[in-house]
Formats: C-alpha cells, structure tokens, sequence
C-alpha cells in the first residue's frame, strides 16, 4: 500500500512537470513562429541596395539605408552620453555613498525610473531638452534657432536618460559582486580607496558593466515612442552628416543638430502611413529583420566579449 | 621581555553600541611570533584589524585608546593610513589572491606605490617568492593565473604578496585554517623563518598551532584580554583559571 501511495506523488509531479514543459513549448512556438515569419516575409528583400539605399516613390520602393545609419548614429551618441554618467554615478552609489536616508531614496529611484514608460522619456525629453535647455542655449548664445529643435543630440540624449537606469543597475551588480576580500587585500597592501577601485574593483567588474552598456544599445535602438518628438523623420533626403573643417583639413562627422531616420519608426510609418500597403509590406518585414538582426548582433558582441574577459580574469 | 614594536594602551573598540574590546593594554616584542588565541567573537580578529586599522573601513567603528608603533600613535590624527598599511602588513584567513596572474599579485603592493621598474619587480618578485618558500614551484609560470595554484601555494604567495611591500609587521587572520595539515606545517615553517626580519601577530584557532609557532600567547574571551605571556607558561602554567579552562579544552 505504501508503494501505491507513493506512486500516486509522482503522478501528480509528472502533472504538473509536463504541464510546466507544455506552457514553456508554447512560449517557445510563439517565438519560434514570430522569428520564422519575419525571417521568410523579409529575408527576399534584404539586398545591398536596400541596406544601403534611400527609400524612393513613396516608401514603396528603394532602402533603408538613412535609418540604418540614424540609428546606429543615435545609439552610438547615447552611448557616449549614457555610459560615463551610469557607471560614475554607479560608482559613486556602491563605493562611496553611506547608506542614507538619501541615497535609499536615489537607488529607489533609479529602479523606478527603469519602470517609466518611454512616451514618458520622450515628453520630457521635449519639454527638458529641447524647450528649455535647446531654447535657452539659443538665447544665450544667439543662434537663432539651432538648439531649440527637435535633433540627434536630444534624441540621443534623451534615450541616455531612458537606457540610464539599465547601465546603472548592471554597474551596479557588477560591483557588488567583486568581493570583500579582494578589497581587503588591497587595502591591506597600502592601497587608496581610488586605487583599489582602478585596480581591483574595475577590472573584475568589467564584463558586467559591458553587459549593460549592451543591454542599453538594444534597449534604446528598439525604442520608438520617446524619439516621435526629439527629431525622428519620415523621409530624409540626405544623411544627417556634416563636414567639421579646421582650415583645409575637413572630416565628416555626424551633425547632432539635424533631424534623422530611424529604424524603429520607420517601422512604424511602413505600418500605418502606407500609400500602397501591398508594396510597403514587404520592405516592412525586410526593416524588422534588420532591425532585430542588429539587435541580436549587438547581444552576440556582448556575450563574446563577456566570455573573452571572463577567460581573461581566470577562474574565480 | 625585548625590545617593544606596538604598545597598546586602554584600547576600547564599539561596533555602534556594543562593546567589542574592553579596555585592552598590551606591549607586543619586535621579532617575535605573538599569537592571539581565544573562542569564536572573542575579538582577537578585530583587535588583529585595529593594529593596522582595518576597521576604518567598517562604519559605526569607535575606538578610544592608543596604539602605538614604535613610540607613534597610529590612531593620531596625522597619520596617513595608507603608509600605515604599507609597515603593517596582512594575510588574511582565506587566500585572496586577486584574478590575476602570479607576477601581477606580487608586484601589486609595488605598483600602486608607483615603482615601474621592470628591473626592480622583477627582483621583488624572485626575493619574496623565495622568502615564502614558493620560488621552485612557480618560477617557470608565474604569468599563469594565480588561482591556478592550490590553496596552501596560494596562501603562501599571498605572504609574499604582502612581503612585497617590505612590511615591518605582519599581521595573519588565521592563515592556516582553510589548509590541510602539509600546507599548514609549511605555512608554519615559514613563519617560523619570518620572524628573524619581521614581528609577526597571529591569530588562530588551533592550539596546538599557538603553541608551536609563537613566541609570546595572548588569550581573549569576551572582548578582554584575560592573560599574556610567554606561550609556554600559557600552556603549561597558566595563572587565570579561564586560560586553563581553554587551553585545556574544557570549554570553547
């Protein structure tokens, strides 16, 4: 008899195993599907041209070269932006800070602002950045009206805001997570408190802060709604590029105060703005691909990098 | 008793407001093994850690009392911690190498200090290896990862890690305790050999281990210091009925 009740637990284990596995192949399936489909519908279109091009007549034919670059260009000053500021602010949070009242309050915070949603980012990035500091920057140092306008540099900037508590709360593990004893060592060894930051805390810290400066280029180069104020697009005829000159010698470099093309918006515009759906579909599957090719490229680097610094600091 | 290194005078310690040292008063012998011993949160640890200041790095610390060095009071304000932890130097209970490789944790106590000569690092590195006893194992490897050695090559690189910076006092968190009985007597041995350049402090749990390697004995119970002297009038004939007890194995 105690054998048969016995068997009576394990079935009711295998229940709920097998149901467990059934909703986790369900999920699996939905991803699988949406991946598949976008995959079929768009991989026909994916040429040079269209990696490369302009779109033409209307969206309906041409590439989606400039919205490439936009959002490539865009991340790529988010970045610039969002990185320094997350892991020093970071920093100043795990090493310095006393737990106060305070500072509870402003880690609070930045969990919360991760929480925020993006439309939210983008109001504020328009009534913050471009109304008061773009107007008043015009203001004071007579430009007319060169900051006060929807640009790269405030959608930039404003998706640093958006992808900050990311960078911040990955700093922030990765720091946490180098332990004590390492400190120790080299506070026993006469070192300062910068120093074994630089030294030891940093280094080993490395591969975490990576994921996050990762994680926030993903985060920010699928985000649509913040960047329909902060200068996003519908069609540009030219990239948003600028020739910086000192004397003879001119580069080009991206111009932060034009408007630009976005992926994601794009997207968007295919979707809803469509003069001949029929003949936007297509380009539609063929932007999304792109769009979550890039996406997965950028985790794949994280990762490869993740595990090259890994194999570097050896085993733990 | 010799010539005296630190002299420890009505030393009291609080972690907010719970007293942790009580009024302890000590003079510790320059080359010379002084062992700490006492059961689990006696406070030997954390009076290991005010000789070198440690605890600063602890909030809600309050000491009153001196601590003196060669005659300098090392609580004063005046003094520059780090130099402080550069003469007073520290192993600590479990090895804690950092993830790099052999050369980098030796040189690392040099390199904050700014010494870039590739000349000097490397002579730093052969001495101190071979002062801990390690050189022949590691000679041919020591840009492989430090932690690829095993736990008793690790302690020992991390003595010579903090003989690196040429301390003048060595404090030791129970070095042995994590180690099997080879590793422990060659850590041992080692210290024995420490002691004709350095003053050496060492805290443990094993008596056995007290009693082989230390010159003078301290035991602490309860945040005091319940009796010093030399380690075999501890062992054989203690004043205190409590040293007895403990020493004995009848509690603790």
């Amino acid at each position: 008899m105690e054998l048969l009740k016995k068997k009576r637990n394990d079935v009711e284990g295998l229940i709920f195993i097998n149901l467990v596995r059934f909703l986790f192949y369900i999920l699996l399936a939905v991803l699988i599907f949406l991946l598949f489909k976008i995959f079929i519908e768009g991989i026909g279109v994916i040429s040079f041209e269209f990696l490369f091009d302009s779109p033409r007549n209307n969206m309906t034919e041409g590439g989606i070269g400039p919205a490439i670059f936009g959002t490539i260009a865009v991340t790529f000053i988010m970045i610039l932006f969002a990185v320094p500021l997350g892991v020093f602010s970071a920093i100043y949070l795990n090493e310095y800070a006393k737990d106060t009242f305070l500072t509870r309050i402003i880690r609070t915070s930045v969990n919360n602002l991760a929480g925020v949603p993006s439309i939210v980012f983008g109001l504020f990035g328009l009534g913050f950045f471009i109304l008061f500091v773009g107007k008043n920057l015009d203001e004071v140092l007579g430009t007319g009206l060169l900051f006060g306008q929807p640009a790269l540099l405030w959608a930039s900037a404003t998706l640093a805001v958006l992808v900050l508590p990311v960078v911040i709360v990955s700093t922030l593990e990765a720091l946490n997570s180098v332990p004590k004893t390492h400190r120790d060592a080299s506070y026993g060894l006469g070192a300062t408190k910068w120093q074994t930051i630089k030294n030891v805390v940093l280094p080993q810290a490395r591969p975490g802060i990576l994921t996050g400066t990762i994680l926030a280029i993903s985060r920010g180069a699928g985000e649509t709604a913040p960047i329909l104020f902060l200068g996003a697009a519908f069609f540009l005829p030219n990239l948003p590029l600028v020739d910086l000159c000192i004397g003879d010698y001119c580069i080009t470099i991206i111009n932060p105060a034009e408007q630009f093309m976005y992926l994601a918006y794009h997207i968007f515009i295919l979707a809803t703005q469509s003069a001949n759906p029929t003949k936007t579909l297509p380009i539609q599957y063929g932007s999304t691909l792109v769009l979550i090719a890039l996406t997965f490229l950028l985790n794949i680097t994280a990762i490869i990098f993740r595990y090259r610094f890994r194999k570097i600091l050896g085993r733990v | 008793m010799k010539e005296v290194k630190i002299s420890v005078r009505n030393l009291n310690l609080y972690y907010g407001e719970k007293q942790a040292l009580k009024n302890i008063s000590i003079d510790i012998p320059s080359n010379k093994i002084t062992a700490f011993i006492g059961p689990s949160g006696c406070g030997k640890s954390t009076f290991l850690r005010v000789l070198n200041r440690m605890n600063d790095l602890i909030d809600n610390v309050k000491i009153t009392g001196e601590v003196l060095i060669e005659n300098v009071n090392i609580y004063d304000k005046q003094i520059d911690v780090v130099n402080l932890r550069k003469r007073v130097g520290m192993v600590f209970q479990k090895s804690n190498l950092f993830p790099k490789t052999i050369y980098e944790n030796l040189i690392y106590g040099l390199k904050i200090n700014g010494i870039k000569d590739k000349k000097i690092l490397d002579a730093t590195a052969e001495k101190t290896l071979k002062q801990a006893a390690l050189w022949d194992e590691v000679y041919d490897r020591l840009h492989e990862p430090a932690l690829s050695l095993s736990g008793g090559q690790q302690q020992r690189l991390c003595i010579a890690r903090a003989l690196a910076v040429e301390p003048e006092i060595i404090l030791m968190d129970e070095p042995a305790s994590a180690l099997d009985p080879i590793s422990t007597a060659k850590i041992e041995e080692l210290i024995h050999e420490l002691k004709n350049k350095y003053t050496i402090v060492i805290v443990t749990h094993n008596m056995q281990q007290a009693a082989r390697v230390s010159d003078q004995t301290a035991f602490f119970y309860l945040g005091e210091l319940i009796e010093y002297d030399k380690t075999s009038k501890i062992f054989t004939n203690p004043s205190k009925k409590q040293t007895e007890d403990y020493v004995t194995g009848r509690f603790g």
